[in-house]
């Protein structure tokens, strides 16, 4: 009933996230970012924290405790650490959760204890296209069936560690409905392309990807001949994203407030006027709000309820939510706010992508 | 544990509050706003027995401990199993009457904001002295009078007086108290009660303050002026002066060490009401919101315009984008409003939050009722249809309470650890 208190085993995991975010990614997040390039130790790290093989379950090798709920708590904390390393320590899921949602019985038993040993599998999954008018219900990028095969056609961006991948999930239109095929690497006509340049997370490496010709078995289509939800997938993706967004924004925030309280001018901290107070209230009601709303799309989910409806209201609030959280905190610094000694211009151009992001994380 | 779920008790009974707003709130709605002083009738009749049912449930763990004379005196808190949703199911039953009528929801025959008070600042004792009335006879009110001309959101610059007379061990009032919500409902055409605040020491400031219960037809209390309102114009808003009123000795909130006038504790007793007000406002705030926004997509659907939530941005109109925010900003509200309310019925303390609900939910409401009356058009703007009416009530809630400003300025002084002397 009516409650919004983590219990004690999430607290315990959220504990062990917060302690992974502070001392790990805090050291290295700038480096990273600067040199475009994220220390694989460091992957491996986040990885055994064992979130992915927690929600796996038992029958595949994993401990069966599945939960969008605590799955948002996690994400929230990681991306408080860094962004782009959460989308490289999540990028397994991007296969993992789907193929546990929507695989068919020879798809999950292929693909699931893989997300159960000591280092992550190199899978990665592509939905985003490099178009103004990019529409997840709506792709471009098509599929048709040819006999027993499909035949994939299209471009696409933002595939995260797409040129290490052994496979990687497609999504594609086939007949107006979008739905995801596995792709291993090497199949001809999918070709790897040039890493993209992105206005923030430059420490995680993102490819631009193109499908020509590209022919698959019948059988790699995800969920078999009846396919997938495509939107408990995004719904599900919508959670993950909007968490992070929590966690960045919260991090923006916790650094203006602390910086407001020792910034003194006119003989004073700046925290002791009210045009500076009052941005700090406000961002923090907006991240509660936000929270709260990505909450009860998660519960909702773990209730197997469809939360469509609710996680596009949640998603379109979140992206605002998170521009504005992370422009009031660089503003709260000031010049130094503009200064890339200061983490909050960093948080700034992650906060804008999370508009483009749809797809790009799933818990 | 994470839960969204309302105890279907709560679910069950508000079917039944939808049928009173539909029945009993809706069909005189336009009557009411466009008579400001009538009383809803209807609207009384039918919750009456209903209110009484809740305030006897809510004193009979109080009247056991209180006849049980297990020496305590009563002031240990009341041995309770579990979670306490009562105060969720009050919230959301604001949420739904709101959504009815905002301004007949607050001529609800209960104790109200008054009742708020008596639970937060009195002894269990006091809680059934005074509110055992509400669960017999007529209907009654309960109000709470605070605000004066000169004291607003300024607490500490309060005028009126209590002054102990030793010969007869009874307070005296005096002074002029105004904005009172069922003032007149409460002392004049009730046997209601009004708790009133006022200082036993003028120069003390805040710490002078002390809670006060005054019963209906006490003589030396009239009823100065009856406001004219923007919105809410079903509810009963009066200015009432106090001139030598005399109550007894224990009408003052509180144990006997806070009773006594040299103690400085009585305030943070009746500052504790808010925590429990804030949340009901934030609610009543949120029904007049859901109200505009069930309007405004059912008007919509009624020209074609249905949102399709699997539309990525650029796909939809201006219109569709304003009608997800609405739905946005409203949820949100809502969330924040039953965070604070959860934690009451956790038993924790939800002073920030409840404040960031307030200040969150009034925002909302106001813009969201003037996003439903510019969506739309012409008819929203005509007094044919309630989407204007809803716009002046929903402005009530981003001023009662606190202010937004002053709820900003709690939530910032909380997160930042400051005292009222570091942030003003």
């Amino acid at each position: 009933m009516l409650d919004f208190r983590p219990d004690e085993e999430q607290k315990m995991l959220t504990d062990t996230i917060a302690r992974f975010a502070r001392e790990r990614l805090r050291k290295v997040y700038r480096d990273a970012e600067e040199e475009g390039e994220i220390p694989a130790a460091l992957v491996q790290a986040g990885w055994e924290i064992g979130l992915l093989p927690t929600a796996i379950p038992e029958a595949y090798g994993g401990f069966g405790e599945y939960s969008s709920v605590t799955g948002a708590l996690a994400i929230e904390e990681m991306a408080w650490g860094d962004l782009a390393v959460t989308l490289a320590v999540m990028a397994p899921n991007l296969v993992a959760v789907p193929v546990m949602l929507c695989g068919t019985e020879a798809q999950r038993e292929e693909y699931l204890p893989r997300f159960c040993n000591e280092a992550p599998p190199k899978l990665t999954a592509a939905l985003i296209e490099p178009l103004v008018q990019f529409s997840p219900y709506r792709l471009k990028t098509t599929a048709v069936r040819e006999g027993a095969e499909y035949v994939l056609e299209g471009v696409k961006t933002f595939v995260p560690l797409a040129d290490e991948a052994e496979a990687i999930l497609i999504y594609a239109n086939e007949g107006g409905h979008t739905q995801a095929f596995l792709v291993p690497a090497g199949t001809p006509g999918l070709t790897v392309g040039k890493r993209d340049k992105l206005m923030g997370v430059k420490a995680l490496t993102t490819n631009l990807l193109t499908l020509s010709d590209c022919r698959i078995p019948a059988e790699n289509k995800l969920g078999g001949e009846a396919g997938i939800d495509f939107s408990l997938l995004l719904n599900h993706s919508r959670v993950a994203l909007g968490a992070a967004a929590v966690g960045v924004a919260r991090a923006g925030f916790e650094y203006a407030r602390d910086y407001a309280k020792q910034r003194v001018q006119f003989g004073e901290p700046i925290a002791h006027r009210q045009s500076i107070a009052f941005m700090l209230a406000d961002m923090a009601t907006e991240i509660d709000e936000a929270r709260l709303l990505v909450w009860e799309v998660a519960w909702m989910l773990d209730q197997g309820q469809d939360a469509t409806k609710e996680a596009t209201i949640m998603k379109q609030q979140i992206d605002r939510m998170v521009v504005l959280v992370a422009d009031r905190a660089v503003q709260v610094l000031g010049g130094y706010g503009y200064i890339r000694e200061y983490p909050v211009e960093l948080w700034l151009r992650n906060a804008r992508g999370f508009a483009s992001f749809d797809g790009l994380a799933i818990i | 544990m994470i839960s969204f779920e309302i105890p279907p008790f709560i679910q069950n009974q508000l079917q039944l509050i939808r049928m009173v707003a539909e029945q009993a709130m809706r069909p005189y709605s336009r009557e009411l706003d466009e008579n400001e002083h009538a009383r809803p009738q209807a609207f009384v009749q039918m919750t009456w027995p209903f209110t009484q049912e809740m305030v006897k449930r809510s004193l009979k763990p109080l009247m056991e401990q209180v006849n049980g004379g297990n020496g305590s005196n009563g002031s240990a808190k009341p041995k309770r199993e579990g979670p306490d949703y009562g105060m969720v199911n009050f919230i959301m039953m604001i949420e739904q009457l709101s959504w009815g009528d905002a301004g007949q929801y607050l001529c609800l025959p209960h104790p109200m904001l008054g009742g708020a008070a008596v639970d937060s600042a009195g002894t269990p004792q006091q809680r059934v002295r005074f509110l055992k009335k509400f669960t017999e006879g007529a209907p009654k009110w309960g109000a709470m009078a605070i605000t004066e001309p000169g004291a607003g959101s300024d607490n500490s610059a309060m005028r009126t007086t209590a002054v102990l007379d030793p010969e007869t061990n009874e307070w005296v009032l005096n002074g002029e108290k105004i904005f009172i919500t069922n003032g007149a409902l409460a002392l004049k055409e009730s046997d209601g009660l009004c708790v009133v605040w006022a200082t036993v020491d003028t120069q003390a400031g805040r710490a002078g303050i002390k809670s006060f219960v005054v019963e209906a037809n006490t003589p030396g209390v009239s009823i100065a002026k009856q406001e004219h309102k923007l919105g809410i114009r079903a509810s009963d808003t009066v200015a009432l002066h106090f001139d030598n009123v005399r109550i007894p000795f224990d009408n003052v909130l509180g144990d006997p060490e806070v009773q006594q006038v040299e103690s400085r504790k009585g305030f943070l007793g009746a500052m504790k009401t808010f925590d429990a007000s804030r949340p009901a406002v934030a609610a009543s705030a949120i029904g007049i919101a859901r109200a505009a926004l069930e309007f405004t997509r059912e008007k919509l659907a009624e020209e074609g315009i249905v949102i399709d939530y699997t539309k990525a941005l650029h796909e939809l109109t201006a219109v569709e984008r304003d009608v997800i925010e609405m739905e946005a900003r409203y949820k949100g509200a809502w969330l924040l409003t039953l965070r604070a309310t959860a934690q009451m019925a956790h038993g924790e303390s939800n002073r920030l939050e409840a404040s960031m609900c307030k200040y969150r939910a009034g925002d909302a409401v106001t813009w969201i009722t003037q996003k439903a009356v510019e969506l739309l058009g012409p008819k929203g703007y005509s007094r044919e249809w309630l989407a204007e009416k809803w716009m002046r009530d929903a402005k009530i809630n981003d001023i009662y309470e606190g202010t937004k400003q002053i709820n900003q300025l709690i939530v910032a002084r909380s997160l930042l650890g400051y005292s009222r002397r570091e942030l003003k």
